[in-house]
């Protein structure tokens, strides 16, 4: 069949060009995708013998039970929601701003320079920006060493005995963990968030400043709301990934566990698939219920 | 009495683009005033610095007789209907229309009260419930006007309103805008490219061109006394003879217009009326309108020209085809009398 014969056997059937061009994909997404994410879950009903160490294949919820009842497993997940709500808000309102300049003001050069300076970061080896981290905030890092000449090593010092969040120095506190983590996904909500902002018409904002409304007004009132599904879009990467993550807590910050180093090492060292598997399905329960109660409370309502 | 609205001496420059040059007029309250021109001829830059999203480079905007040039938007007695509308996607027809008393702080009863007669006034009283989005192009116009009539402006502004519409959504949408203005006696500054609305609704038209007022007239006058040769080609799509047509048409070097429906078209051997101008030429088509047929005629000097004929007199043209020779000829008095200012 000629090239020509083929082009116009698939413009009279559609149907079968989109089978053409979605079976492969589809395939790969359902199998490979899929199917290694169901393999995963289904992992997560089997138990570990506590003898043997070997697992035992019958459908149990018995490692669930050990996930949400061990206190030191509702403590690994506690932390690492906290730390996830903690990134996404910080992250929500350091990206606002910026998004907001990108897409309603920045024109020609402006805009590309920085389009580029928020991808650019990850352009570069991420375990690299990761040990950086550690070292800018060690505790004869240039952080404490810049903080000391401006004379604010006490506020530093101050930050760092707060219980909790506290450490003996950045680099091993829960606060330079925060930090970074908020670096590395901050890309990943202005991306959207300009994407949405940069959806809003120019004819909204004049209308709203038309009929009365003073700039802070059209702000809470048009660009928000209209820029909320990209602020719901960053934020679920950015709370996906801080709950999955496992490097960042094991280079910087305090010792204890989280989701993604519990996934880890249940699944390396210990051996213990289910548990690892059950681990990983937290996070997966958690995006969904965010999802569901951004959607009652209208965050998709603009799309 | 004092203008609703005024330009003194403004200009708007773009780079090097004079979007408004120095441009000066007075609009009086109450007054259905257009803004008549093709796109990018400063009509719409002239809206926007009556609204207050742009501010003029020199000169004055005067609203109600003090400068606002430096006044925001939200300070100012001035709503506007946008072209694409700008109804808010995440709100419902009934807060859309309420949300000028929202923002100035007028209690959530109260506002749905006047929201609820605005949309009784467009006729969509039973739509409050409903998104922009599930509206028709023509609900969607009705909104954004009760939205922008709720504030009760001292002035309406309305950007190409009726641009998106079909041609019968369009009419009945003239009439009742029309009749809208007659009723609450507010000022309409219209801007439009479509001479037929600009002539059929307003009281005063300003043709622009170029960022200047080329006329600024009554319709009846626009059309039947153009002052230049653009108004006469873009306002009444006449026949314009420059100075150098005109000399070898008449003998003399005064420019002037002379519109189709004016013309008449003869055979080549028929003897013409006395009194009247001839123009001989070659035809080059003919399209068919109905009741009128629209003669194109290429002049001798080079121009083409064309003539309304009536049906009746069509017919009997019928054997002319294309190619063959045709005299035009027009009386004396229907010839419109240009400035030579215009470059048109």
């Amino acid at each position: 069949m000629s090239l020509r014969a083929a082009s116009t056997f698939f413009y009279r059937r559609p149907n079968w060009y989109l089978a053409l061009l979605l079976v492969p994909p589809l395939l790969w997404f359902g199998t490979v995708y899929l199917g290694s994410l169901f393999a995963l879950l289904a992992q997560s009903f089997y138990r570990i013998d506590d003898f043997t160490a070997q697992i035992v294949r019958e459908p149990t919820l018995a490692t669930y039970k050990q996930v949400v009842t061990q206190p030191a497993n509702i403590d690994i997940v506690l932390r690492t929601v906290t730390m996830a709500v903690a990134v996404t808000i910080a992250c929500a309102i350091i990206a606002l701003p910026i998004a907001t300049y990108m897409a309603r003001y920045a024109r020609g050069r402006m805009k590309a320079f920085f389009y580029v300076g928020v991808m650019l970061p990850m352009w570069t080896s991420y375990l690299v920006k990761v040990y950086a981290w550690r070292l800018l905030l060690a505790k004869e890092g240039i952080i404490a060493w810049v903080l000391s000449k401006v004379g604010l090593l006490g506020l530093l010092e101050a930050l760092l005995s707060t219980p909790g969040i506290g450490g003996p120095s950045l680099s091993s506190s829960y606060l330079g963990m925060f930090i970074v983590f908020v670096y590395m996904w901050l890309p990943f909500m202005i991306l959207p968030m300009a994407a949405a902002l940069e959806r809003v018409p120019g004819s909204l904002l004049q209308a709203s400043a038309d009929l009365g409304a003073r700039p802070a007004q059209t702000f809470r009132n048009v660009v928000l709301p209209l820029a909320v599904p990209g602020i719901a879009a960053g934020s679920v990467f950015t709370f996906s990934l801080t709950l999955g993550d496992y490097i960042i807590p094991s280079v910087v910050g305090a010792p204890g566990y989280f989701i993604g180093m519990m996934v880890y090492v249940q699944q390396g060292t210990a051996g213990n698939i289910p548990l690892a598997a059950a681990f990983s399905v937290v996070p997966i329960v958690l995006i969904f219920v965010y999802l569901s109660i951004a959607k009652r409370f209208g965050a998709f309502d603009a799309l | 009495m004092t203008a609703a609205i005024e330009f003194r001496e403004v200009s708007r420059v773009f780079g090097d683009v004079r979007a408004v040059d120095d441009v000066s007029f007075a609009i009086e309250p109450g007054e259905f005033f257009a803004m008549l021109g093709p796109s990018g001829s400063g009509k719409t830059s002239c809206l926007r610095l009556v609204a207050g999203f742009d501010s003029p480079d020199r000169g004055q905007v005067l609203l109600d007789g003090s400068d606002v040039s430096s006044v925001p938007p939200y300070d100012r007695n001035v709503n506007t209907v946008f072209q694409d509308y700008a109804l808010f996607p995440h709100m419902n027809v009934l807060q859309n229309v309420a949300y000028g008393p929202r923002v100035r702080g007028v209690s959530l009863a109260e506002r749905e009260q006047r929201a609820r007669a605005m949309l009784e006034l467009v006729q969509l009283a039973a739509q409050g419930e409903r998104r922009p989005a599930q509206l028709s192009g023509g609900q969607r116009q009705r909104v954004a006007l009760a939205r922008a009539l709720i504030n009760q402006p001292k002035v309406l502004l309305l950007d190409e309103p009726l641009g998106a519409l079909d041609l019968k959504l369009r009419e009945e949408m003239q009439i009742e805008l029309k009749g809208l203005q007659r009723r609450l006696g507010i000022t309409f500054v219209y801007v439009t490219h479509d001479q037929g609305e600009a002539l059929s609704m307003a009281d005063r038209v300003a043709v622009f061109n170029k960022g200047r007022i080329e006329q600024l007239a009554a319709p009846r006058e626009l059309y039947t006394r153009p002052a230049t040769a653009f108004v006469a080609r873009f306002v009444g799509s006449a026949n314009v003879a420059g100075s150098e047509l005109a000399k070898s048409i008449t003998g003399t070097a005064a420019p002037f217009a002379i519109r189709a429906e004016n013309i008449s078209v003869q055979s080549d051997s028929a003897s013409a009326a006395p009194n009247a101008v001839i123009a001989e030429g070659a035809v080059v088509a003919v399209q068919y309108h109905g009741a009128a047929s629209r003669w194109q005629v290429k002049l001798d000097a080079g121009d083409v020209w064309s003539a309304l004929i009536t049906e009746e007199d069509s017919r009997a043209l019928d054997h002319l085809e294309v190619g063959a020779r045709v005299k035009l000829s027009w009386p004396r008095a229907a010839a419109v009398m240009l400035s030579t200012a215009s470059s048109g």
